[in-house]
């Protein structure tokens, strides 16, 4: 039997099977998206659940940020349906905008504004009245801790708490999904702690959920589920530890001292075991990696530089599913790339 | 075919439900975007400066120095340009309020709204109240100026003064948005600004009166491009209130005619911005 699909374009699905499709938080289905003659989003298909904190992970270009700005409708679709709480971005757009909190790249906050003020601003969008309105701006200060500092301008505020007062837009409406994307970037590492701080306590307190994208890995691994994408495509996607324990046991990392596609060839030859050349290194998955080592070593002694053994990555699941490394600079890149 | 191990948890599912979802007044929220562009605007005191300066500035120097080469009965050249100084000032306050809106693109502030709940013309309902109101706040201050440096007026036609300025600044504002919404920089603006507007104010009777037809071609020509501004008619209206009517000498509509015209051009710019910003685009994303 032929399948259904145009060939040479493999489609990978994230449903969770255990959850009405109706009931999905944000349904993605077949979308694609192109920046003139550039496909950026590749018939893509996606579910998250209510209630879970969801990674979109791909390195720059890889298309995530285009979906990002699709399921936050702020830019029109072109092929495909995204419904986000059963609300069709094409037909209902209100519908699913009153239900998103948006949480930008650059933050969206008027800097002349004083904190207070720009909260007041966001409920206004998000149609909150008197008196819930103070009372919800006053809660939300409250909650990401920010209260103190409610009557000083936008301006005044360090990077890290501008960012909480970003934050603290996204959720003023309460809504179902809170939406991010790259929340921690250009942030120091307390600060990025400290997002995730108040991510996970907005998550626990209201069940929202949460929805953001990144290019670290070591973000990735805060999501209840990750969607790594590459290209425009989506490469895999589940459990964070189901997707490292896939790989099995570890992973060799060896140095050739020659060519590494030789070497890898005939270690494949030596062990009947499956060998991959990444990056110029030769890449082995194994069980036992510490048994392999002195083996490895022994049987081509002049011919190996360095080897080092390591447990799997969402890097190594990365290199498993695409072939290349997670930073490998791709002919694919975003229109509007951001420096890091 | 990917497998999820998490757990489905029915209580959330609930939660999800869009049903719940309230969609925002678009009152509320022109009038809080409108609030904000007047904040904005008294917290940055060099705009402040820069939209009253300027003008004053003008008249006082244009005023001294035309006033032996200008030759209209019973008017000296500072009367004749005060109204058209008074343009001016709603022409710079209300363009520079909107171009804000390319600030707010830069800012990332203007995305926020973007994917608000709101439909987009109580967005750029708001954005123009607030210009318009900002015009005419500088507006009224120059016209209070006026009065204390021997300019006459009466009480009511006051009144339709600032009416006139109300809708000619709104008028300014719609334009200046629907020029600003596809830009990407203030630099850009600038050179629209020379090219279109200065012209458009200059050619409205402001600085020297609209030629009579059938003169030369080339004070036809005026004539003609003069009577075709729209701004020209919110003008004569202006000029005609604060000098008890119109002037002999001059080529003036009637006053209603200048109502006429000016609602109709604030109408019209207002429902061409709207139109413009509701189309949905790529360059929203920036």
């Amino acid at each position: 039997m032929r399948d259904e699909l145009p060939a040479g374009k493999p489609r990978r699905a994230c449903f969770r099977r255990d959850v009405k499709i109706s009931a999905a938080a944000i349904s993605i289905k077949n979308v694609t998206y192109d920046y003139g003659t550039r496909r950026a989003l590749d018939a893509l298909d996606l579910d998250v659940a209510p209630g879970e904190v969801f990674a979109l992970l791909g390195p720059n270009g890889s298309g995530k940020t285009t979906l990002f700005r699709l399921i936050a409708t702020l830019i029109p679709l072109q092929q495909g349906t995204i419904s986000v709480c059963q609300a069709n971005v094409r037909h209902q757009a209100a519908m699913a905008r009153a239900n998103i909190g948006v949480v930008f790249q650059s933050p969206s906050i008027d800097l002349k504004l004083t904190v207070r003020e720009n909260l007041l601003c966001q409920a206004s969008l998000y149609g909150l009245r008197e008196p819930d309105r103070s009372r919800r701006v006053r809660e939300t200060l409250e909650q990401l801790g920010i209260a103190d500092r409610s009557q000083d301008r936008a301006e005044l505020l360090s990077g890290g708490l501008r960012r909480r007062l970003d934050l603290a837009r996204g959720i003023l409406s309460r809504p179902q999904v809170l939406l991010l994307d790259e929340p921690t970037t250009a942030l120091d590492p307390a600060a990025r702690s400290d997002m995730w701080k108040y991510l996970r306590s907005v998550r626990e307190q209201t069940g929202t959920t949460v929805v953001f994208t990144t290019h670290l890995l070591e973000e990735a691994d805060h999501a209840d589920r990750i969607a790594i994408m590459d290209e425009g495509k989506l490469v895999v996607c589940d459990v964070p530890d189901t997707l490292k324990l896939a790989i099995g046991g570890d992973v060799l990392s060896i140095r050739a001292t020659g060519d590494p596609l030789a070497l890898a060839r005939d270690i494949e030859a030596a062990f009947q075991h499956s060998i991959e050349v990444v990056d110029q290194n030769v890449r082995m998955e194994c069980q036992h990696g510490h048994e392999w080592v002195p083996r490895l070593v022994q049987a081509f002694p002049d011919r190996i530089q360095a080897i080092t053994m390591s447990k799997p990555t969402l890097e190594d699941v990365f290199v498993r599913h695409t072939g290349h490394r997670f930073w490998v600079e791709t002919p694919i890149q975003t229109p509007k790339r951001r420096a890091h | 075919m990917v497998r999820s191990i998490a757990t489905p948890d029915p209580e959330m599912s609930e939660l999800h439900d869009s049903r719940r979802a309230v969609v925002a007044s678009p009152w509320d929220a022109a009038g809080m975007i409108c609030w904000r562009e007047i904040v904005r605007f008294l917290r940055q005191r060099n705009r402040v400066i820069g939209a009253v300066g300027q003008p004053i500035l003008f008249w006082l120097l244009f005023g001294a120095g035309m006033h032996s080469t200008f030759q209209i009965p019973n008017q000296s050249f500072g009367t004749y340009f005060f109204p058209g100084t008074l343009l001016l000032i709603l022409l710079f306050t209300a363009i520079f309020a909107t171009i804000s809106v390319i600030e707010d693109r830069n800012a990332g502030f203007l995305q926020g709204v973007l994917v608000a709940p709101i439909p987009r013309w109580s967005m750029i309902l708001g954005k123009v109240l607030g210009g318009t109101l900002l015009a005419l706040l500088q507006g009224g201050l120059f016209l209070a100026l006026g009065a204390f440096l021997g300019i006459r007026y009466s009480l009511s036609s006051a009144v339709g003064i600032v009416g006139l300025s109300f809708l000619i600044s709104w008028s300014f504002t719609s334009l200046g948005l629907m020029l600003a919404w596809r830009m990407e920089s203030t630099q850009g603006f600038h050179a629209i600004m020379n090219l279109f507007l200065m012209p458009m104010w200059l050619l409205s009777g402001a600085f020297f009166p609209v030629p009579l037809a059938g003169g030369s071609i080339s004070q036809t020509l005026m004539h003609v491009v003069m009577r075709l501004n729209p701004a020209t008619y919110g003008l004569a209206g202006i000029r005609q209130l604060m000098q008890g009517g119109p002037v002999a000498s001059l080529w003036q509509p009637s006053l209603t005619i200048c109502w006429i015209v000016t609602a109709l051009f604030a109408v019209l710019l207002f429902s061409l911005t709207t139109y413009i910003a509701r189309q949905p685009s790529t360059h929203d994303a920036r």
